[in-house]
């Protein structure tokens, strides 16, 4: 390829991929820009692109008026605990899967992977009646308990945990150490990459989610961010600015765990991905 | 003789692994098995708000559900608006996630890590308060939607208010919103490609283009089913989009089957006619991926 060529070629490749990324990050970057103007800006004739001034009045309204802090404490909440509590579970079966054999192991696994298919609502409406014999529906718990295990963050940790040398493990039982001891002190450091990976994906996955807590959530004093938000928004239609403080303070914490953390969220998407 | 312990040891290392896989299997059965087969047997009875409250209500009726269903106007309504919003989102989605994970690919192409995560932006998003965002953005007078059409000359549309208009918007937002995902997922795909297979194109005479077609595309095909089959499934569940900006209006032009099954069993408790909706929902789903895996074998053998 001659220079001039590939200079242009270079060029076109990075004009498409700048313009792209402008159109992506747009409305992002209008909801924070409209989030700090002043009552009313954002909706007036002619728009105006930037604020007058810088104006913090509608995240003093949330915080102080609005009760903001229950919200992102109950989301904080339960996002938390369904992470700790799954991530224990998954990489128990995950490992027990991948590396101590025991009768119909694979028949079971296969069984998991199928259930992938079944799409959340089917399950719905018989979870919810059987939450409520259970007396967990408006309960932190009716969120929490059917997160507790997932066949995805099972797989996962399987496919991870495979790579584990056997001789290691065996050393470890010639050593006479116990199973849960291996598992503790062998296994889960060795695989604190995929742990971290599971980590992200579960506790975004958690936070981001509606329709669950929609559903099970009653009292709104339990609202998690997003269903608090989507409420807030039927209420205060009119209130652009402050519509736009709320929508930017329940994605700004899945947006900076993303930035700490994407290698590991990548990661996921590509090792999920590559299992066809 | 270290063997021979071991596998003395296995009879002991077997049960270690139900106690392993106890906890999960327990959670999974009791709220993910018991529930699925519950869905089944509620398709078929008349469950509703009365039932919830003492169970004495309960009817066995086969499957009036699905026949009352296949007569229900709002159903076939959902219906549509569903797969209208899949044919048409899903290669909005797909085929940009593949064009930019090209560029991205490219060798001449500088400052990557910037570019994915600029553009991978919109999918950790929280889908509610992005659909808040865009209510904003659509708006007919004050949102930068009609600013920028009016450069153009195009005169201002009611976007959400327009039942013309109401479903390609959420399209719009859709796409946004989940095309870093299968660009990524395409990513992985292009780097999975041995370079040494373009090498020999090359030395074989190919140009950029027969290069794409005869090495990448087929080479991608796997990953093209993959991305095509996860994007069929998320969007035929299309819910939280309708819920916040539409409520499924005007005059039910964005009403979804996830948003029917909503409105049937959770406000309405009709939970034996929202059963038979989420497991019609189901047998599209598993439908469209035997569709989309057939296409993929006749088209790239």
């Amino acid at each position: 390829m001659s220079a001039p060529r590939k200079m242009l070629e270079t060029l076109g490749i990075h004009l498409l991929l700048v313009a792209a990324v402008c159109l992506t990050i747009f409305p992002l970057a209008w909801m924070a820009m409209a989030s700090v103007m002043p009552a009313g800006e954002a909706s007036a004739y002619p728009m105006s692109w930037l604020p007058s001034t810088l104006s913090l009045e509608h995240y003093r309204a949330l915080f102080s008026r609005l009760e903001v802090v229950r919200y992102i404490m109950n989301s904080a909440l339960i996002a938390g605990a369904v992470t700790l509590i799954s991530l224990v579970v998954n990489s128990m079966a995950g490992y027990a899967f991948a590396k101590l054999s025991f009768p119909g192991r694979e028949r079971v696994f296969r069984g998991l992977v199928a259930t992938l298919v079944v799409p959340g609502q089917v399950t719905m409406l018989p979870l919810f009646m059987l939450l409520k014999y259970l007396g967990l529906i408006n309960s932190y718990w009716g969120v929490i308990v059917p997160g507790m295990a997932s066949v995805f963050g099972i797989f996962l940790f399987r496919q991870y945990a495979l790579s584990i040398p056997d001789s290691l493990l065996d050393a470890a039982r010639i050593d006479g150490a116990g199973e849960w001891r291996i598992y503790r002190s062998i296994v889960l450091p060795l695989c604190k990459p995929i742990l971290l990976t599971l980590a992200v994906f579960t506790f975004m996955g958690t936070w981001n989610d509606f329709m669950w807590p929609l559903v099970v959530l009653t009292d709104s004093r339990l609202h998690t961010l997003p269903v608090a938000l989507a409420n807030l928004s039927g209420e205060h239609v009119q209130d652009t600015e402050l519509m736009m403080a709320g929508a930017l303070l329940t994605v700004l914490p899945v947006i900076v765990l993303y930035a700490l953390l994407q290698r590991y969220y990548i990661e996921g998407i590509m090792v999920g991905s590559i299992k066809g | 003789m270290s063997r021979q312990r071991l596998q003395t040891m296995a009879p002991e290392r077997g049960r270690a692994g139900y106690g392993f896989v106890a906890p999960a299997l327990f959670i999974i059965l009791v709220f993910f098995f018991l529930p699925l087969t519950g869905a089944l047997l509620l398709g078929f009875t008349d469950f509703d708000i009365y039932a919830l409250g003492d169970l004495a209500y309960l009817r066995f009726i086969g499957i009036d559900n699905y026949t009352r269903l296949a007569r229900d106007p709002l159903f076939w309504k959902a219906l549509r608006n569903t797969l209208v919003f899949v044919v048409s989102a899903g290669p909005l989605t797909v085929l940009p996630a593949l064009g930019l994970a090209l560029l991205l690919h490219a060798r001449l192409t500088r400052f990557k890590g910037f570019f994915r995560t600029a553009l991978f932006l919109p999918v950790v998003t929280t889908l509610v308060a992005v659909a808040v965002v865009w209510r904003y953005l659509y708006h007919p007078q004050y949102g930068p939607m009609a600013a920028a059409l009016s450069v153009f000359g195009v005169e201002p549309i009611d976007w959400l208010g327009d039942p013309h208009w109401a479903l390609p918007a959420i399209i719009l937002m859709a796409v946004w919103k989940n095309f870093g995902y299968s660009m990524v997922v395409f990513l992985a795909g292009l780097h999975a490609i041995p370079g040494q297979l373009y090498e020999a194109a090359r030395i074989d005479g190919a140009n950029a283009w027969q290069q794409f077609r005869h090495v990448t595309l087929p080479l991608l095909a796997p990953t093209t089913l993959f991305v095509a089959v996860l994007t069929l499934v998320g969007y035929l569940q299309l819910f939280a989009e309708p819920y916040v900006m539409t409520q499924g209006g005007p005059s039910q032009s964005t009403l979804s089957v996830v948003l029917l099954m909503y409105e049937e069993g959770f406000r309405w408790w009709n939970m034996g006619y929202a059963a038979a909706v989420a497991f019609l929902l189901f047998g599209i789903i598993v439908a469209g991926g035997v569709v989309l895996r057939r296409m993929q074998r006749r088209w790239l053998p």
